[in-house]
């Protein structure tokens, strides 16, 4: 076990090392420093004497790959993609492109990412799983018919319209919570409560749709048959058989995203004004601060591994049957 | 099974009671905790645009002069009341009166032909003291936070963390020191280029300072007091002095502007110490200063707070004012105490929807009206008066407007062989566009009338221009008894013919006339209806126009190098000169020949000789005649498709004080009242939530699920099926 | 007038072909043809084909460009071509989209929706409601009403679909050589397939094109937009683009992943060991942000090299590529890991082991052996995955990194008219023509994913 995660955190190296080569290439092929000086100097009296100066104060003055100029071990480490790339793995992601350090802002941004991430996983869950068991309990009546229209129906609406249409109904006509906005502490509960609502009503086609497959292939199953061969009810058979055996596929699959749930949601937060990673990302994307968002693909990355491995360790906890370390020919 | 099915309904009913409780009391207050904190006496604004770096060497953006201009104190202010714009002391004692010397520094008289330098002596009133900040704490005479260790920091994670904090007196040497770091390779000031044309031996100090800088390792204070700079000179505790070569009577403006606000060299030394960085704790993000306000909290990625600075100078409301202002209520604080209000929370609203709805729920006290929410808050009278519309006067809501200092126009690359050069081929080319681009409907559509279509290169209410028949631009306009109507379609199409593209099509080879169009792409979402808009007004001269939208810094690279064809951009007045928009198509300062601000790349010799003539002089009827034949001049060569100045609309609730719209004085804060007592009584009124819905939404999810309850005890009951 | 082939166009025929090949080539294998006559039996399933197919009918009309020749100038020697592209949509949907207003104007209204300032013959100025252009433009008839263009649209509707019955009948009684009997084929539920589905949606079909095309020239449908673009148009055009991603995007992404996907299952180790490093590295990026910076980058280098694209539509077009490229990549890592996946339990098979020991080649068992085998995957995912990339669109086009802002879309739509339900009066119809279009598009693509699913998908037994 030991062994094996050993390895896979190895593993991890050589595929975040792809991702930065990615990431800088895709950056830095196309936009030169000088591109990002003159967007960050702005409107008046920008000279090229104060853009070399900016690059010289960020650290843009070196060479991509390798330092000609330098001597020794500093032909490569002073460049561009040694210092504005690889420093990365030591999770010290220096300064924006605005001059703010990126970390702190990181570290201040995670809770409220978490604070509408959390709740929506944890409500649209429950409000997926209900839907799902109500429409395998109902089987081949309207009720499900009507269900998996309605899902279907759900899931053909975009995303944006949930947002515009809760935020003008609920907080505008309403006045049942504020439009948008965030305090930190007790206060973040009523800013919070729109934000998941309308997260959860998004996920619900899905979602619901997602279990329902995977309650219905617990349904063929040969426990399935023999239980109701021995009489138990549709009612007793789903939440104490299914229910139980197609808990080990939901809970590995929320392992996955559980990490990522600190990157936010980019959309919900920035139409609420939630100041998480979430609408950080999004407005580095628009003010092009390369800086964030690289730091953000890499943690995006590192995040995804931990997940990645996080799964197989829960697989080994919920299923004794799997044991780590032996071939992973299907992982 | 049960047991859960009673907590169900316990929490179902305890949820209820909940919100029945709630009556009467106002759920979606955004700034509920906010007031808990303290006093109510507290404006509630907003900030879209999070700002870059709030030093005041640096900082150049309107965004961040709305919080700079509360914090610092440069020596002079505009009066807030008076027009014209007009300078009064703010720290200084008086306006300066600049002395005139010659090349060997004797003096000699304002009219003298060999005047070689200017300077200004500015005498700072004793007794201002800094705000609150813990750089000034001393223990036995020795500077305790200037020289933190490592572990010391370690619990630091924002300012207000150091628990001591002390304040000093003002001196005329922070101010000297604040212009040395104009100069300051570390500062990278935007300005610095541009001063030191005029600042005496501020350019070698710029290399001197680079030279020493170098040296010196990065993360440390960089101390400029050692190294003196010829042009900015303390005299006394309370004097210094500024030379500047030659003669630049505009200058004594720029002694109103943040760039040349104090800062104490302990602030300097404070902020640069090792590890600040890292926590965001800088001069960028901090600022310090001896204004009506200090920052208290910085997080711009949420909220700006500033709260009034316990050891503000006195300073009192004005008590002149033009006649009008009485009427409209702008005397109505005067002779009081500033600042008036105790805090000023600003909020961060990227998007404009929101930010509205909060305005109307009275969560915000002051808005702009963006264009998509213009009929419903403003109406015209049968006059053509602007008033607010019924709903909002209602409620108390009323409108300031303001013609702003800027202009937004359509630029010609006058380096373009197609739409440049000085021949009479483009110039008609150039005027037949101008008369073509409806300047009147793109102020209609995208701004809702909130501009005026320009006439020249000087907006109204600048020295210079004119109004009525006087100031119109009769390359594109003419006279029709009392307004200016835009010539017709057909003159600009016959003066497309005489450029040479009959129809929209090269004479000689048949070929269309294909334009660029250079945009800087916002991502806005009126972007795409502006370009449509932009095509539209070509092709009515059937003249395909190409659009290419580049990010601003691309646009930015396209113009430095001269790629661009036709463009469109704008302009921000520093100063109620005309001299700050007529050097916009001074030749000298040609954006690719010598990196000026002349985008356009216009050169006129006639022009350029008349430029310099008017730039020294006072104003008076000899300068206005000047600066009519100039106008004329640039009228005719069309290098610019004039486009329009925009005007702000701001609406207040009643609760707020009428404030004077003030083109150039941004540290208006200050002068502000509000009438929190008011105010919580209006949103209380106006923001009961309405919970029938909710009763509505229940009985729904009830009737929706009684069949299912219903088919469930059924199935329950019955035996259990195959499948 | 000169035929112009964009990229884009050229692809989406290619697919075009492809997929009539495929279908050819699928009609004549019996385990191909009973899955999809089980999609056409289900009313749902049968509906939501028609409206899809509609759908693609106006994107390949819509991909079929040409500028028009200028007319001669008396000294010119070379044809000039005008610079505009048009489409043979464009031109069958005619003055749609050809009759702009100033701004905003409702729905099938006569008048400019907000007011605007006008000169009075006294000179005055007033703000008023104006007339549309479409209603001063001079008509020789006067306008008809909306009740009249029903009507008319509802009689042609009558008349078509009665001409279409008798077809029908006719061909059917041909083959069936009795009229009795086609007549009880098509009335009396005798087959499986749903007659009256098809009919019903073929007559609401035919009458809400009819009663469009016959209001077309005298209102704006859907009203006009902030610069006074019929939003009909603009909702229309939308459909090319919405096509373009949900197709071409899988254009890119499947052989990508069929070929690694396999050749890794089949073949493993070091393969196996590359392939699945490359999807591992790609899939942790997190989506958007991976679309982001590919976007940013084409964005730059469109500006860097303008010589490259000297047209408005080369450029859009170029950029509508990349995304469906670089959607390509973010979606190809999942069908990837299944295919790997069902290869590696293939591979192992007894038939395969056989052909082996036989001396198989390699390359035919893949081809001819495991392809065929996981065909069906390949074909659900694809169809599962239209409806979510037409989705992503309108998100990625709100964070700044979808089509180019020229492009007609849907995501475009809906972000510009973002602002727009803040207005009061409440400008509602771009926003809602934009999710109405949308919704119906991809509620059909759902609605026949899940068909083509039930029926492919072995482990399905309803």
């Amino acid at each position: 076990m030991f062994n094996y995660l050993l390895r896979r955190i190895l593993y991890a190296i050589p595929v975040l090392l792809g991702v930065n080569i990615i990431t800088f290439l895709l950056f830095f092929a196309v936009n030169s420093p000088d591109d990002m000086a003159r967007a960050y100097l702005g409107q008046k009296y920008v000279t090229p004497s104060a853009i070399q100066l900016w690059k010289s104060e960020h650290g843009y003055d070196v060479p991509m790959f390798y330092n000609e100029k330098a001597s020794g071990i500093s032909k490569v480490t002073n460049t561009l993609f040694f210092t504005k790339s690889l420093t990365l793995f030591t999770f010290n992601f220096g300064m924006s492109d605005s001059g703010r350090n990126i970390s702190y802002d990181i570290r201040h941004r995670m809770l409220p990412s978490l604070a509408i991430a959390v709740p929506i996983l944890l409500l649209g869950l429950l409000t997926n799983i209900t839907m799902a068991l109500l429409l395998i309990f109902f089987r081949q009546t309207y009720v499900e018919v009507g269900g998996a229209i309605l899902c279907v129906i759900l899931m053909s609406i975009s995303s944006l319209f949930y947002i515009i249409a809760g935020q003008f109904i609920l907080a505008k006509v309403f006045h049942w919570v504020p439009i948008s906005g965030y305090q930190s502490g007790l206060d973040a509960v009523k800013f919070v409560i729109l934000p998941v609502i309308v997260g959860v009503i998004t996920g619900i086609g899905m979602g619901t749709r997602w279990y329902r497959t995977l309650f219905l292939e617990e349904q063929y199953k040969d426990y399935v048959r023999t239980a109701r061969a021995k009489g138990l009810s549709q009612q007793r058979i789903l939440l104490t058989h299914v229910l139980k055996n197609a808990m080990i596929p939901i809970l590995t699959g929320l392992v996955v995203i559980i990490p990522s749930l600190f990157l936010g949601s980019l959309l919900l937060e920035s139409f609420f004004g939630i100041p998480g990673l979430g609408s950080y990302t999004i407005d580095a994307i628009t003010r092009q601060d390369f800086a964030i968002v690289r730091a953000m693909v890499f943690l995006g990355s590192v995040l995804y591994i931990v997940g990645l491995i996080l799964t197989d360790i829960s697989y080994t906890l919920v299923d004794p049957r799997v044991r780590l370390g032996s071939s992973q020919a299907g992982s | 099974m049960l047991g859960c099915r009673k907590i169900i309904v316990l929490i179902f009913i305890s949820a209820l009671l909940c919100i029945a409780g709630c009556r009467h009391k106002v759920l979606n207050d955004p700034h509920a905790s906010e007031r808990t904190q303290g006093t109510d006496n507290t404006l509630y604004t907003v900030f879209s645009d999070q700002p870059k770096t709030l030093d005041p060497a640096k900082s150049y953006s309107s965004n961040e002069n709305v919080f700079t201009a509360q914090i610092y104190e440069p020596p002079l202010q505009y009066h807030y009341l008076l027009r014209p714009y007009q300078l009064v002391p703010l720290t200084a004692t008086a306006v300066p009166i600049p002395r005139y010397e010659d090349q060997q520094h004797h003096p000699v008289s304002a009219n003298a032909s060999n005047i070689a330098y200017t300077v200004y002596t500015v005498h700072i009133k004793p007794g201002i003291f800094y705000q609150p900040h813990p750089a000034f704490v001393k223990k036995q005479g020795h500077y305790s936070n200037l020289s933190l260790s490592a572990p010391e920091l370690k619990h630091i994670h924002t300012l207000a963390d150091f628990k001591q904090q002390d304040t000093r007196e003002l001196t005329a040497d922070d101010y000297v020191y604040e212009i040395k770091r104009l100069a300051s390779p570390r500062v990278q000031s935007p300005i610095a280029g541009f001063l030191s044309g005029y600042i005496l031996g501020m350019k070698d100090y710029i290399q001197q300072l680079q030279k020493v800088s170098e040296k010196q390792p990065a993360e440390c204070f960089f101390d400029l007091r050692p190294y003196p700079l010829a042009g900015a000179r303390l005299l006394d505790r309370y004097t210094y002095e500024i030379t500047i070569t030659g003669k630049y009577p505009q200058f004594v403006y720029w002694l109103a502007m943040p760039f040349f606000a104090p800062i104490p060299w302990e602030a300097d030394a404070f902020y640069s110490q090792p590890g600040m960085k890292d926590k965001n704790i800088t001069l960028d993000w901090f600022p310090i200063g001896t204004g009506p306000y200090q920052m208290i909290e910085n997080n711009p990625n949420a909220q700006i707070v500033l709260e009034k600075n316990p050891n503000f100078h006195e300073e009192y409301y004005p008590t002149e004012g033009m006649p009008t202002d009485k009427a409209a209520g702008f005397l109505k604080n005067a002779g009081k105490k500033l600042p008036l209000v105790d805090r000023a929370v600003y909020t961060l609203e990227k998007e404009s929807i929101p930010h509205w709805n909060k305005f109307l729920q009275g969560y915000y006290d002051k808005s702009g009206i963006s264009a998509d929410s213009y009929d419903q808050a403003i109406r015209v009278t049968e006059h053509g008066q602007l008033e607010v519309s019924q709903q909002f006067r209602d409620r108390g809501i009323y409108l300031n407007t303001s013609t702003d200092p800027g202009l937004f126009y359509l630029g010609f690359n006058m380096l373009d062989p197609i739409v440049g050069g000085n021949t009479k081929r483009a110039q008609a080319l150039r005027q037949a566009i101008s008369i073509a681009l409806d300047t009147e409907e793109y102020i209609s559509i995208f701004l809702n009338g909130r501009g005026v279509s320009a006439q020249g290169p000087i907006p109204q209410g600048i020295f210079g221009s004119h109004t009525g028949e006087m100031g119109m631009n009769p390359i594109v306009y003419q006279w029709q008894g009392n307004h200016a109507q835009r010539r017709s379609l057909d003159e600009a199409k016959r003066l497309l013919a005489q450029a040479g593209y009959p129809e929209g099509r090269e004479a000689k080879t048949g070929k269309p006339l294909l334009l660029n169009y250079d945009a800087v792409s916002t991502g806005s979402p009126d972007e795409r209806a502006m370009v449509e808009w932009m095509r539209k007004q070509f092709a009515k001269l059937d003249i395909q126009l190409y659009v290419r939208a580049t990010q601003y810094n691309r646009f930015q690279e396209k113009m430095r190098t001269g790629n661009a064809q036709v463009f469109f951009w704008g302009w921000t007045a520093d100063y109620p000169d005309p001299e700050n928009f007529l050097f916009l198509l001074y030749g000298p300062n040609g954006k690719v020949k010598h990196g000026g601000e002349n985008a356009a790349n216009y050169e006129n010799s006639d022009y350029d000789a008349l430029f310099v003539k008017m730039k020294n002089m006072e104003n008076s009827p000899e300068r206005q005649k000047i600066i009519d034949q100039m106008v004329a001049i640039a009228r005719n060569d069309a290098p610019w498709m004039w486009g329009f100045n925009p005007k702000t609309f701001v609406l207040s609730h009643q609760w707020v004080s009428p404030t004077k719209p003030n083109m150039f004085a941004n540290n208006t804060l200050k002068y502000l009242q509000v009438d929190p007592a008011l105010r919580r009584q209006l949103q209380r009124t106006w923001n009961q939530p309405i919970f029938w819905p909710l009763w509505l939404l229940l009985i729904i999810v009830i009737a929706l699920l009684l069949p299912v309850i219903i088919r469930y005890r059924k199935k329950q009951h019955s035996p259990p099926k195959r499948y | 007038m000169r035929i112009i082939l964009l990229t884009s166009d050229a692809l989406l025929f290619a697919l075009l072909a492809t997929f009539i090949l495929l279908i050819f080539m699928a009609l004549r294998k019996e385990h191909w043809r009973r899955p999809w006559k089980k999609v056409l039996e289900k009313p749902l399933g049968l509906l939501s084909l028609l409206i899809v197919i509609l759908y693609f009918l106006v994107a390949l009309l819509d991909s079929i460009h040409f500028v028009r020749a200028l007319p001669e100038t008396t000294n010119g020697a070379l044809t000039q071509y005008s610079t505009q592209v048009e489409s043979v949509l464009d031109n069958l949907m005619a003055p749609l989209g050809r009759i702009t207003e100033k701004t905003y104007s409702a729905p099938l209204a006569t008048k400019l929706y907000t007011k605007q300032s006008k000169l009075l013959p006294n000179g005055d100025w007033v703000r008023d409601y104006l007339p549309l252009t479409i209603i001063t433009m001079t008509h020789a008839v006067p306008t008809p009403t909306i009740a009249a263009c029903v009507a008319q649209g509802a009689v042609f509707t009558l008349l078509g679909m009665a001409c279409l019955i008798s077809v029908l009948l006719l061909i059917m009684s041909y083959r069936q050589h009795s009229f009795n009997q086609a007549w009880q084929r098509i009335f009396c539920k005798k087959t499986n397939f749903p007659w009256y589905t098809l009919l019903v949606t073929l007559a609401v079909l035919f009458f809400l094109i009819s009663t469009t095309m016959l209001l077309i020239p005298y209102y704006h449908v859907f009203g006009t937009d902030k610069v006074g673009q019929d939003v009909l148009y603009a909702a229309i055009k939308s459909i090319r683009t919405g096509i373009l991603i949900g197709t071409l995007t899988s254009l890119v992404m499947v052989p990508f992943a069929v070929i690694l996907g396999m050749m890794a299952g089949y073949w493993g180790g070091l393969i196996d060991d590359i392939v699945q490093y490359l999807y591992t590295t790609l899939s942790s990026i997190p989506g958007v942000l991976l679309i982001a910076a590919a976007i940013l980058s084409i964005q730059i280098y469109i500006t860097n090299h303008p010589e490259t694209f000297t047209t408005l539509n080369a450029r859009a077009d170029i950029r509508l590529l990349a995304l469906c490229f670089i959607l390509g990549i973010t979606s190809w890592t999942s069908l990837c890991r299944v295919l790997r996946a069902e290869t590696l339990k293939l591979r192992e098979l007894d038939y395969i082991q056989a052909a082996k020991l036989l001396g198989t080649k390699d390359g035919r068992i893949l081809a001819n052996h495991i392809l065929p085998n996981i065909m069906h995957i390949i074909l659900i995912t694809v169809v599962l995955d239209f409806s979510v990339l037409v989705l992503a669109e309108a998100v990625l086009t709100y964070v700044g990194v979808g089509v180019d802002p020229s492009t007609f879309s849907w995501g475009n739509m809906i972000d510009g008219a973002r602002l727009e339900i803040a207005k009061d009066p409440l400008v509602w119809w771009p926003l809602t023509s934009a999710f109405l279009f949308m919704f119906v598009f991809i509620l059909a693509a759902n609605l026949l994913a899940d068909s083509v699913r039930d029926a492919f998908d072995p482990r399905a037994e309803d």
